[in-house]
């Protein structure tokens, strides 16, 4: 029992090591259900088990096939084309708005700030299907039900406050005595804002694009309702798939969708450290 | 005093009005930074809230599509036994050839069979009839050709519907929600036999299955939050990743996870089966029923448990635990009566993040709820594209937002809102 102080006494390290067993369990738990995708989209066959083959590790019961059929099936490139489209263009909304507003929330001289704040950042803490039903209704009164504005403008509502969120707590320590100087040197507002604020609080805008943006892409409840057939997305195309006729096609997308999600993840915490580095705090 | 009041700026405004003007304008300009994000979620959010709230008590399409019968039952007596007289056939059967006309029979058909079963069908075959009835009702009278053409015409009940839907604005779709009904004769509110009540039920049962997930995303979430706050930080970090690569995994995936998993040939089923543990033919049934849900949001919601509990862990000092057991406690009633009572606004974070999370899920319960693991949000969505009752499900959606905000209210009362943080 060499990783044990030497003073705990025997109940103790019985405890610590029960402990430690049923977080192992728990993160377990967490990871293990997100990676049992990734072998089983190799299948051979069209199955959501692993075949005898599979578990004997002979050749013959993996094959690529429906990672080939993600990529070249016209159906699913429309989903990807459209999930790209959708999400893309609501983050720049939320993104260019969200700023724009965390900016004036992080002024002190800001009125009725936190009543402001708390309608911002509303459409997070309402439960998605109430939103859906409502943005349902609304578009289809304007005739946007079942086209990409609507699905755009009703993504870009949901991911500002999160962009919100995410400035904010960027511009905290936030210097103001640099705009100052910018401005005695002779830079107006805007100039002052591109070169001095927003290099300054840019690895918070993009951690809260980055929400945005996996708001939207993974969304599909708003996009169930307020578009159709042709604002299909990889997760409307999932959902749809889940329901009717089950192909591991799903279970390929699924794996490339955790990719993508390893990928932010290692961003954001690259952007997070950034960040903590540019405000001059240290750990 | 004097001097005070007569200090000048370099214009020779005095100094107060020049820092009141200056104060002022910051003011303006910080409020037209947040102006354009304001109008845009007033416009894209809280329009649509606004305009399910009037979905839930709109009757336009009676009212716009029966106006001269809506008149011509204006005197009529609905308690009375006596079906209405010639001049509400006359006028039905005119609305009736306008709404053809129109197309908007069968739709208004649809809308009164909401409260009267067999009046979709009887508009349909009347409306597309009623044209061609009106030279022979014209020679003998209304009524007795309508009801000879169809003899539903003569239900009394049909013409009590029509009355009391002839208001703009109406209560009827927050009744059924609520399992209620009215009673077209007397007018009054009744709450409907057992075995029709829906709702009130699924309410109930949407509300407990979230307290379940709840407690389970707690009992699981606690250790965890505890372990990762106690490792040095480059440990601790290392074992959040894990649990924040949930967290950005899409849900779908993890719902299809589950649906691997659990499903009768499914991974957990397989390995139960070659340990032994259970027989071939003695499959579970993990899925598709509540324990389905349960499981799946649970695991899909628990990182919404970790990361407050972990951000509350964090700023606690582990000196308190120290000093307590020093001071003579039992390591268990020091962590007890000392350390846990600190995690309670992680806990209370944590709790109504998911409660509130899970009362309105509806893709997991979808695809994995079957027919007894679902929620209200699946009635709500069955009837804005099945049954295609908008204004029910406005209701319903109404009703789902009052239970959210009151537990918000709730939660802000007895803990505070501010402690809600993203983590």
């Amino acid at each position: 029992m060499a990783f044990f102080p030497p003073y705990l006494s025997l109940p103790e390290r019985i405890w610590h090591l029960t402990f430690r067993g049923i977080c192992v369990l728990v993160l377990f738990f967490l990871v293990f259900p997100i990676f049992v995708i990734v072998p089983l989209s190799f299948n051979a066959l069209p199955y959501f088990t692993f075949t005898p083959e599979m578990l004997a590790f002979k050749a013959s019961g993996y094959s690529t096939q429906w990672y080939r059929e993600f990529f070249t099936d016209p159906n699913w490139q429309g989903a990807v084309r459209n999930s790209v489209i959708i999400a893309l263009a609501s983050t720049l909304i939320a993104v260019s708005l969200g700023t724009l507003a965390a900016l004036g929330l992080s002024r002190k001289e800001m009125p009725a700030r936190s009543l402001i704040m708390g309608l911002l950042i509303s459409p997070m803490i309402v439960p998605l299907i109430i939103s859906a039903v409502g943005m349902f209704f609304f578009y289809s009164r304007l005739g946007l039900q079942g086209s990409h504005i609507g699905v755009i403008l009703s993504h870009a509502a949901l991911g500002t406050p999160f962009v919100v969120i995410t400035v904010t707590a960027t511009l905290v320590g936030f210097d103001t005595t640099l705009l100052r100087a910018a401005a005695s040197l002779g830079a107006n507002p805007t100039l002052a804002f591109f070169r001095v604020t927003l290099p300054m609080i840019l690895p918070g805008v993009i951690s809260g694009g980055l929400f945005a943006f996996i708001t939207s892409f993974d969304e599909v409840v708003v996009v169930l309702f307020v578009g159709s057939f042709r604002q299909r997305t990889i997760p409307w195309k999932m959902f749809s798939g889940l329901r009717e006729n089950i192909s591991p096609t799903i279970l390929a997308v699924a794996t490339c969708l955790i990719l993508i999600s390893i990928a932010l993840l290692v961003s954001l915490e690259l952007l997070r450290r950034r960040g903590e580095k540019l405000r001059g705090i240290k750990h | 005093m004097t001097a005070t009041n007569t200090l000048l700026t370099v214009d020779g405004i005095e100094l107060k009005e020049a820092l009141r003007r200056n104060q002022a304008r910051q003011k303006r300009k910080a409020f037209l930074l947040v102006a354009p994000l304001l109008l845009f979620i007033s416009v894209g959010f809280f329009l649509p809230i606004m305009d399910m709230l009037r979905r839930s008590t709109e009757n336009r399409l009676i009212v716009e599509n029966l106006p001269l019968t809506i008149v011509a039952l204006s005197e009529w007596d609905a308690s009375s036994a006596l079906l209405p007289g010639e001049p509400a056939f006359r006028a039905i059967a005119k609305d009736l050839v306008k709404a053809q006309k129109l197309r908007r029979a069968t739709q208004l058909g649809q809308r009164l069979n909401y409260e009267l079963s067999g009046t979709s069908s009887l508009f349909r075959t009347s409306g597309r009839k009623m044209a061609g009835l009106i030279p022979e009702a014209e020679k003998t009278a209304y009524k007795e050709t309508l009801i000879e053409f169809d003899q539903r015409w003569g239900d009394i009940e049909l013409w009590r519907v029509i009355r009391r839907f002839s208001g703009s604005v109406v209560a009827d779709y927050y009744l059924a929600a609520l399992d209620m009904k009215r009673d077209f004769e007397t007018n009054e509110v009744e709450i409907l036999p057992r075995e029709e009540r829906v709702y009130v039920r699924l309410f109930g049962r949407t509300v407990m299955i979230s307290l379940w997930i709840t407690l389970m995303t707690l009992l699981l979430g606690f250790p965890i939050a505890l372990l990762i706050a106690r490792l040095p930080t480059r440990q601790g970090n290392l074992l959040l990743v894990l649990v924040l690569l949930p967290f950005w995994t899409s849900l779908l995936v993890r719902t299809t996870s589950w649906i691997v998993l659990l499903q009768q040939q499914g991974v957990v089923n397989d390995i139960l089966v070659a340990v032994g543990l259970i027989g071939e033919d003695a499959r579970l049934r993990m899925i598709y029923n509540t324990i389905g849900t349960v499981i799946a949001m649970t695991h899909i919601l628990l990182p919404f448990m970790v990361l407050p509990l972990y951000s509350v862990m964090k700023n606690i000092s582990p000196s308190y635990m120290r000093a307590a057991i020093s001071l003579g406690a039992h390591p268990i009633s020091a962590f007890w009566k000392v350390y846990f009572p600190n995690t309670i606004p992680g806990i209370g974070a944590g709790a109504i993040m998911v409660f509130v999370l899970a009362i309105g899920y509806y893709i997991t319960p979808e695809l994995v709820g079957g027919r007894t693991g679902v929620f209200i949000s699946n009635r709500i969505a069955y009837h804005i594209s099945s049954s295609l009752n908008w204004g029910l499900a406005a209701a319903l959606g109404v009703a789902l937002l009052i239970i959210v905000i009151t537990i918000y209210w709730i939660y802000d009362k007895f803990v505070g809102i501010d402690n809600i943080r993203l983590g």
